[in-house]
């Protein structure tokens, strides 16, 4: 254990001695990865032909005029392969999996997208797979589990604890010391011991670095403020980080569920339900009790709804760099509703908080002002839960239609 | 000293035992009975888990007790209770395992004054690498406490030697990958990294996971100093009471 990256004192490695000559591999061949040109070449081509990129930015032009401030411009990491921005650090992890030589893969899934994303790049890659979902999250993301187990993975369905996101993260692990001579774990967000916030946030950085220069070339300026959506932080910081040294305001949405003041939310940079804490291996803000027992936590979108925070983010609340704020599940259902009547698009139930928060301060900007959203995934996987939002009576017809198809 | 007290009681048996046990699982009044047991039968120290909510080095044993503690209440003020409470009532050692942020949301400081005035003689706290516990081993180191750190069969020999050298006690030895509650193989592989373990150190090993029968115990007899019995006990609780566990104990040597 060399370098076990901290970021003002959060981060860390806090790992079972087990793992430890695992982590030092795994550092290792980021690190040559990282200072190896050819690796991100490798990278940038095998995303513009197996993914979507470079994603484009879109104008909203019909939400400019509807708010009447700010120009709004959208970052559409919907449009890659897998419809989220979860792809870029997957099919990173993999490359770095066949630089290993490892042949299996894991991986935690809350929404489902890393998942499925997980399950495609293991088919592509030719490695085994295994996913670990938590029980809640395995009834409200059903569409994913389906598409995960289409691609051949095993999709593991995790009873313990709050049945979310952080018990699959701890599943995985319980696999991981177990497995770790032929498996990689392809964390899914910059979040655990080092060197996965650096390197998850490494793998992700293609988003800025692509939306810094598609802004400069459509409007010849820098964007005034950039929202992007925080569970674990990844899709936050691949576009935070190209701009970090530019004069523009950076905002960070979490999940405020039914509000801040309910204790059923997943916000830890914004409430003060959270507190300075060591889990899953890392240093950073958790949902914890006075004991250091994780809370349950709430979030409409099953890709916020963790109890802890990258530690990299939390370093950049502390430092006052990047400001977060919190949008609740009913602000943003009526986001995703408006955004999908104005524009025709459809954010993912996690994207559509960094719309929330973006619509709640548009309006007072200047119409000179530019701002950009990060539409980190594309909704179609919330079907489901989107319905129940609605309470769409056509829809719930059909499922009761489609449920008799089966009795027959 | 907790190493002296085991190089003595080792000049009369051949082997240790040490046992693990979740604390306030199923009750409190149940640890205090099984303790007891495993005491009167002959356990020659023991490790008292303070429960916590993420247990990622723990099996579903283990794993499951850890939840229904925390389910009726256990707290970390009340472990130590519960301890200074043992510690007066049996002559053995005791310490605490329990993660990192337990000790850490506690208090490094004030948790380390607490094992001390409740008579606990050391802790394992398995995701705590030295890199990352100057805070701890200070604090242990000013109460005279004992900070138990690991092998595992993938630490290679250099590592093993940087380990023991803040190491006191003992150094408990991870038998195998994985979790704990799951199948050992005791074969010629492990005796090779017991001696491995034994060239890293002078200080007493300790062999954990998977310990489960008194064949388990017999095999390590000369390759380590202690076999450390910890799911089967909550899984022989689960499945046939407290009442069962110094008939369990007694059937070990």
């Amino acid at each position: 254990m060399k370098d076990r990256g901290y970021y003002e004192g959060f981060g860390g490695a806090y790992l079972p001695e087990i793992l430890v000559a695992t982590f030092d591999e795994l550092a290792e061949t980021f690190q040559k990865a990282k200072d190896d040109p050819v690796f991100w070449q490798e990278y940038v081509d095998i995303m513009s032909t197996y993914s979507c990129r470079p994603t484009p930015v879109t104008f909203a032009e019909n939400l400019t005029r509807h708010f009447g401030g700010a120009r709004i411009y959208v970052k559409r990491e919907d449009l890659n392969h897998t419809g989220a921005h979860k792809a870029n650090n997957v099919m990173g992890q993999g490359l770095l999996v066949k630089r290993m030589g490892k042949s299996r893969v894991i991986a935690e899934t809350g929404a489902g997208q890393h998942g499925v994303a997980t399950a495609t790049m293991a088919a592509r890659f030719g490695f085994k797979c295994t996913i670990y979902m938590g029980e809640v999250d395995v009834r409200r993301q059903r569409p994913n589990v389906f598409w995960m187990e289409r691609l051949g993975a095993d999709v593991v369905t995790v009873r313990e604890g709050t049945r979310i996101l952080k018990d699959a993260i701890n599943e995985a692990f319980r696999d991981w010391v177990t497995n770790m001579d032929t498996t990689h774990y392809v964390l899914g967000t910059a979040c655990g011991p080092h060197p996965f916030p650096e390197m998850v946030s490494f793998l992700q950085s293609i988003i800025g670095k692509e939306a810094r220069s598609q802004i400069l070339e459509k409007e010849n300026r820098l964007p005034a403020r950039i929202y992007a959506c925080v569970g674990g932080g990844s899709n936050a910081l691949g576009i935070f980080k190209a701009f970090l040294e530019d004069p523009v305001e950076l905002i960070g949405v979490e999940a405020g569920g039914k509000g801040l003041d309910t204790g059923k939310h997943a916000s830890r940079l914004c409430s003060q339900d959270a507190s300075i804490g060591v889990a899953q291996g890392y240093k950073t803000y958790f949902l914890q009790d006075n004991d250091g027992q994780m809370k349950e936590t709430h979030s409409v979108a099953a890709g916020l709804d963790y109890v802890g925070v990258s530690p990299i983010l939390a370093q950049f609340a502390e430092s006052g760099r990047i400001r977060f704020e919190a949008a609740t599940d009913r602000e943003v259902v009526d986001a995703l509703s408006l955004t999908i009547q104005k524009e025709g698009l459809i954010p993912a139930l996690e994207s559509a908080h960094a719309f929330a928060q973006a619509f709640k301060e548009a309006p007072a900007m200047s119409k000179e002002d530019v701002i950009l959203i990060n539409q980190s995934g594309r909704g179609d996987k919330d079907i489901f839960t989107v319905a129940d939002a609605f309470a769409d009576p056509k829809w719930q017809e059909f499922i009761k239609e489609k449920a008799e198809e089966y009795h027959a | 000293m907790l190493e002296s007290y085991l190089k003595n009681r080792l000049k009369e048996k051949e082997i240790l035992l040490m046992t693990h046990i979740v604390l306030g699982y199923p009750t409190f009044e149940d640890s205090f009975e099984i303790i007891e047991s495993m005491v009167n039968t002959g356990v020659d120290l023991m490790e008292l888990q303070i429960p916590f909510s993420e247990p990622i080095a723990d099996g579903p044993v283990i794993l499951n007790a850890n939840q229904k503690s925390l389910s009726r209440k256990t707290t970390v003020k009340k472990c130590m209770d519960f301890a200074h409470k043992v510690t007066r009532a049996f002559d053995v050692p005791f310490l605490f395992m329990s993660y990192y942020n337990i000790l850490f949301k506690f208090g490094v400081k004030r948790f380390t004054e607490a094992m001390a005035q409740n008579a606990i003689k050391g802790a394992i706290v398995p995701d705590l690498p030295p890199e990352e516990g100057s805070d701890y081993l200070g604090a242990m180191e000013k109460h005279n406490l004992v900070p138990i750190f690991i092998f595992s069969p993938t630490t290679p020999d250099e590592r093993m030697k940087y380990l023991a050298s803040f190491g006191k006690g003992f150094i408990y030895c991870v038998a195998r990958k994985g979790v704990t509650g799951v199948d050992t193989d005791f074969s010629d592989q492990l005796k090779k990294y017991l001696a491995r373990c034994r060239k890293a150190t002078d200080l007493p090993l300790a062999l954990g996971f998977g310990v489960k029968e008194k064949e388990d115990v017999d095999f390590l007899k000369g390759k380590a100093d202690i076999a450390v019995v910890g799911s089967q006990t909550i899984r022989l609780v689960d499945q046939k009471g407290v009442g069962a566990v110094g008939q369990f104990i007694k059937s070990l040597r």
